[in-house]
Parts: structure tokens; sequence; C-alpha cells
């Protein structure tokens, strides 16, 4: 079975965002595998190890995402592929657009992802790829059983389970609860530097950059307003019940 | 000039710490109050090929070096400083042995298993009348036919009692003094080895610490570790390196003592404000931070020159000393900046000002490493 997993390398969700003339400061900053992405490794590997075949990881993004490649390999990814071509970065459009030309360079049974990334969180990628490549999708999966080339998923509904048959080729994008993602090991990290990692630019994949600019453009980016310390309200209960409602009419003017 | 890890070091780095603190640290203060081993902890890290790290695949290790051994001593040591000296001695002095001095045989047979974290490695050198001083050794092995008979006891042993083979030392020729000494791969399972008292100490409790008492216990012959009357020379080796994973180990406890009063700092409020913002506290905070940094460096310099070939007897004693020493001063400010606080259970800098004075005395006391360091710089 021939697997490809898309990844996103994201801050650490542990991270402070710091706005720096208008743009996030990567200054210092410790870049984690997307969470989302890494249930999809892991169910990926998980896969190869039942059954067989090879697991590739794809990333778009700048060389520093190599390093989030090599966690993938370092747990046991196969090969990787990153498109570090600035012209090929943009918004969901574009960077589905480019991995779909890389996906069609090979034939691949299946194709995992996180269900959205932590730091955009537009959740779009997984589904416009597989309407680029013109095969089904199903989102936010909780459990993948594989069959042949049948596979059964498990995925949240409205606090129920839906259980989804589909036929391979696909793209299932995973949800917290997939699986516990394994730490890479020594050795697979030893061995790591020595798996396959190739990158790619506009021309490798045969693509005018200009044709797939991004459909989106950010005007500006701000941290929410920081949080006022709460008013604790005292007195009998009648004062603080009157004065409750006083508050919410005059001062957050909500009623 | 290079201070960047490779993506190598740099990946292991983040696998420790994560794993230090999913795996380890929620039960630090558990451990601390019970004195549970932390079994299950090093089952997985033998999984993950921590057991190991510095040594070649062929003998069940990583194939890693000893900069990234070190970063792993001081991520696990961040987490839990019991785990971190009973990780630290497991491999600088329970598996290093083997590696440094064992025949090929004697390598596959007890390095492997110990390598891959099957079971706890420990080395036994310190008896009531000898620690630095190997001249007071009074454990003896005595030849008879083909067996090696040991009588001794072995005090302040860390992991005996978890281990299932344990090294140590004995006289084999009272004549020559400390090159009358040599090395023995004793099972601890061989008739006559006890393990006597489990050690109560000041800190670091989820480490074990225990005596050994031999009363004729016999070892086939081939169980000399190396030549002959080379015992006192090997374990300067051993504990040239062990000296760099008990820097690793000080640098880890005082950077769990430093964010946690980073933290309370911050959050602590008096006199209207955020105690961060005073300047008595931002200078405590400041040499704290100062250094744990000075002191990583030097540690991962020893490393780096022990990856390197190249002689660091001096440099690992430097690391040992100034790691140890800033980082009980780190522990000590570090309940300083609590308060009351610090000084309950509730608050870990507790744990830590009582876990870090071992890296003080363990592998050599702070005054042994002036005299090491002394005798490198020719003072002597």
């Amino acid at each position: 079975m021939n697997i490809l997993v898309c990844l996103k390398q994201t801050f650490d969700t542990e991270e402070k965002i710091v706005i720096e003339n208008g743009e996030i400061s990567e200054d210092g900053v410790e870049f984690v595998i997307n969470p989302y992405d890494e249930y999809a490794v892991e169910e990926a590997i998980k896969i190869k190890e039942e059954q067989g075949g090879e697991v590739t990881v794809l990333s778009v993004g700048p060389s520093r995402a190599e390093s989030a490649l090599r966690t993938a390999l370092a747990m046991g990814a196969d090969k990787a592929i990153l498109v570090d071509d600035e012209s090929l970065f943009g918004d969901e459009y574009t960077i589905s657009k480019v991995l779909a030309a890389v996906a069609k360079r090979d034939s691949y049974d299946l194709i995992l992802g996180g269900y959205m990334a932590v730091d955009d969180g537009s959740a779009q990628v997984g589904p416009r790829l597989a309407e680029e490549l013109d095969i089904p999708h199903i989102s936010t999966i909780t459990g993948l059983e594989v069959n042949g080339d049948k596979v059964k998923v498990e995925k949240d509904v409205e606090g129920d389970t839906e259980i989804i048959e589909a036929s391979m080729p696909v793209l299932l994008t995973a949800q917290q609860g997939l699986n516990e993602p394994r730490y890479p090991s020594l050795p697979g990290i030893m061995k790591a530097k020595k798996k396959p990692l190739e990158r790619l630019t506009a021309g490798d994949i045969g693509i005018n950059p200009d044709e797939i600019k991004a459909k989106t453009e950010v005007l500006d980016q701000f941290l929410p307003p920081k949080k006022e310390a709460g008013k604790i309200l005292e007195g009998e209960l009648d004062d603080q019940v009157k004065e409750l409602v006083q508050l919410l009419r005059n001062e957050a003017k909500v009623i | 000039m290079n201070f960047e890890l490779t993506q190598e070091q740099d990946m292991i780095r983040k696998m420790v710490r994560e794993f230090a603190e999913a795996e380890i640290a929620p039960k630090a203060a558990e451990r601390d109050r019970t004195g549970e081993f932390p079994q299950d902890v090093f089952h997985k890290m033998g999984e993950l090929g921590l057991m190991g790290i510095p040594f070649p695949e062929e003998y069940g290790g990583s194939g890693g070096d000893t900069v990234s051994y070190a970063i792993a001593v001081e991520e696990v040591s961040r987490a839990c400083g019991g785990t971190g000296l009973s990780y630290a001695a497991h491999i600088s002095l329970g598996c290093s042995p083997f590696y440094y001095f064992g025949t090929e045989e004697q390598k596959k047979k007890y390095l492997i298993p110990l390598a891959q974290g099957k079971s706890m490695g420990a080395f036994g050198l310190t008896e009531p009348n000898a620690g630095s001083d190997a001249g007071g050794t009074q454990t003896t092995a005595v030849e008879d036919g083909d067996e090696w008979v040991l009588n001794g006891t072995k005090i302040f042993i860390t992991n005996a009692a978890y281990a299932e083979v344990v090294v140590v030392t004995a006289v084999t020729d009272k004549s020559r003094g400390s090159r009358g000494i040599s090395s023995f791969i004793v099972p601890t399972s061989s008739p006559g080895f006890k393990i006597g008292t489990i050690y109560d100490k000041l800190g670091l409790n989820a480490s074990n610490t225990a005596e050994i008492i031999m009363e004729d216990v016999r070892i086939p012959k081939e169980n000399i570790l190396g030549k002959l009357n080379e015992g006192y020379k090997q374990f300067l080796i051993t504990l040239d390196g062990g000296r760099i994973s008990i820097a690793a180990m000080a640098v880890g406890i005082a950077r769990a003592a430093y964010e946690a009063s980073l933290q309370y700092a911050k959050e602590r409020r008096q006199f209207g404000q955020s105690i961060s913002k005073f300047q008595a506290i931002q200078f405590k905070l400041a040499d704290m931070a100062t250094h744990i940094e000075l002191a990583r460096n030097m540690t991962l310099k020893a490393a780096w020159l022990k990856d390197q070939g190249k002689p660091f007897k001096k440099e690992a004693a430097m690391a040992k000393l100034f790691a140890s020493e800033m980082a009980t001063r780190v522990c000590d400010q570090a309940v300083q900046i609590h308060g009351g606080y610090g000084y309950m259970k509730e608050y870990p800098v507790e744990r830590h000002y009582r876990d870090i004075k071992l890296c003080e005395i363990g592998e050599g006391t702070s005054e042994v490493q002036r005299l090491v360091i002394a005798r490198e710089i020719g003072a002597s």
C-alpha cells in the first residue's frame, strides 16, 4: 500500500504568539508537526507496520519544515518530500494545488492529513486536495480499519459515532482520538537522516506559480484583547443581583 | 566554533523533553514521597533506545553521542531528579565499564541487555572506608581453582537492588595498593550476594540506593572485567565520563527550580504587583538563568571533547564542580523566591532543594573535583 501523509509544521501549541510590525514573530519559537497531522503520521505508520507498504510524508513550507519531516521519518515514515519554493506558498487554494501536483506524480492508495492546522485552523486543505485529485474524502476520523482496498472509518458526529466505508483511493483527515502518536525512538532518529528527503520547486512539479496565486489576502493580524480582571460582587444576594443587572445593562451593554 | 546542536541532537532533545514531561514529571512528587522506583519509566525509555544512547547498535545501544546523552540526562532530571540519577548511573557507571573494558564476549553478554534497558546497571565502588580513596578498599577477591571468591561490603550503590549484574571493585593484590585492585562482574543472583540496607536519603527518593554485602560469592574466572589489577585505572576513567552526566543532571534540576521560580514570580502578587517586578527578584532570576546557561555550555563542551576523542578529564571535573555548586545555589534561591510556600512540599522547589545536594557529592565531591582540576592545571 502506498500512503501519502500531508503535514504542516506549526508553532508548538505552548508557544506565546508575538506580533511584530503586523507579522507573527518566529524568533526563538519551537516548531512541531501540526498535532492533527501527527495523528495522520502515526496512523500511516501503524497501517504500514500491520499490512506493509510505504509511507511518504509531504509538506509545503520553508526549509525549517525539514525538521518536521525528519521527525516523521524518525517515527517510521519511509521518505519525505518538501516543497520549499517560496513562489508556491499561499493560502489553502494554493497549497492544495501544489499538494495535488506532487500527489499526481505517484499513485497513492491512501492520503492522510490532519483535519486542520492549529495555526490558521481553516480545515480546508484536505477536502480541497481530494477535490483536486477527484477522489472521495472523509474528514475528522477517530477510527480507521483498512481491509483490502476498502477503508472503514469512524467519525464523531454530534456526540454520536458515524461509521463510513469507502474504497481506495481515498483521502482521510484525522481528528483527535484517532490514536496516540509514538515518540520517535533513538534508533529511529539516527536512521531518519539517512532516509531520502526530496526538495521540489515549481519547475519540478510543472506549476506556474502565477496561475495558483492565493485567493485570499491577510489584511491585518492582531492579538485578542487582554482579558480584564474579573469582578466579584459582594453584599446581600438581592443587592448583588441588582448590581449585576445594572452592570450587564450599563457596562457590558448586553441587555 | 558552532554552538548549534545537530539535527539529530535537537530531535533527541525534543523527544526526551516531551517524553519526560508526559511520562516522568507527573509522578515525580509522588515518587519522592513513596520512594517508588520508576521501573515502568525505564522500561519505556528502553523501548525508545534511551537506556543505551552512547553505545553502538551492535551492543544494544542507539549509536548516539555523549552530547545527546548529556541532553537526555538534563531533560530527565528536569522532570524528576531521582529518575535522572538512576538513569545517569545506569549508563555512566553501569554500562560504560563493559563498553570500555569488557571483552567482546562480555559486551555481548552483559552490555546488550543493559543498553536495551532490560535491567539496570550498577557499579559497586564505594565502601565504608573507601570512597575516592581507593586505597581503603577492603573487599577482596581470591582465586580458588577456576573461580574468584569475593568478600566485602559496598555502600551507597545506585540501582543495586534493581540490577542483574553489578561491577564491583576488589583487592586482588594487597601489596600493590591502588594498583592491586580489579573489577569483577557479579551476578546479583549469586549465592552469598545480598542487598543490605536500602538507604533513606535526603532526596532523590525515586532512585534506588542500596548496600551490597558479599559473603563468599563465587564467580567464574572469566568474570574479571578487563585486566587483573587495573580496577583503579578503570574506575577513574569511568568516573571521568560519569561526571559529565552528574553535571547534566545538576543543570536539569536547576532548570526545573528556575522555571518554577520564574513562573511563580510572575504569578505571585505582593504590594499590588507581581513579585517579578521587583529588582531583588529579577536579579535572582537573572543570576539563575546565567549560571544554568554557563553550566550547560561547559557540560556540553566536556561531552563534545569526549565525542571528539580529546582529553576531557579537566573539563568534566570543571563542569561537574560548577554545575553542581551553581545548581545548589539556584535551588536555594528558588526556595527563597517562593518564600514560605517554597518550604512546603506542595511546591516542587522544596524537592529540588533536597535533590540537588547529591550532585556536589556523588561521583567525587566538589573537593575531589578541585583536586582533579588542580592536578590537571599543574598546581599540585
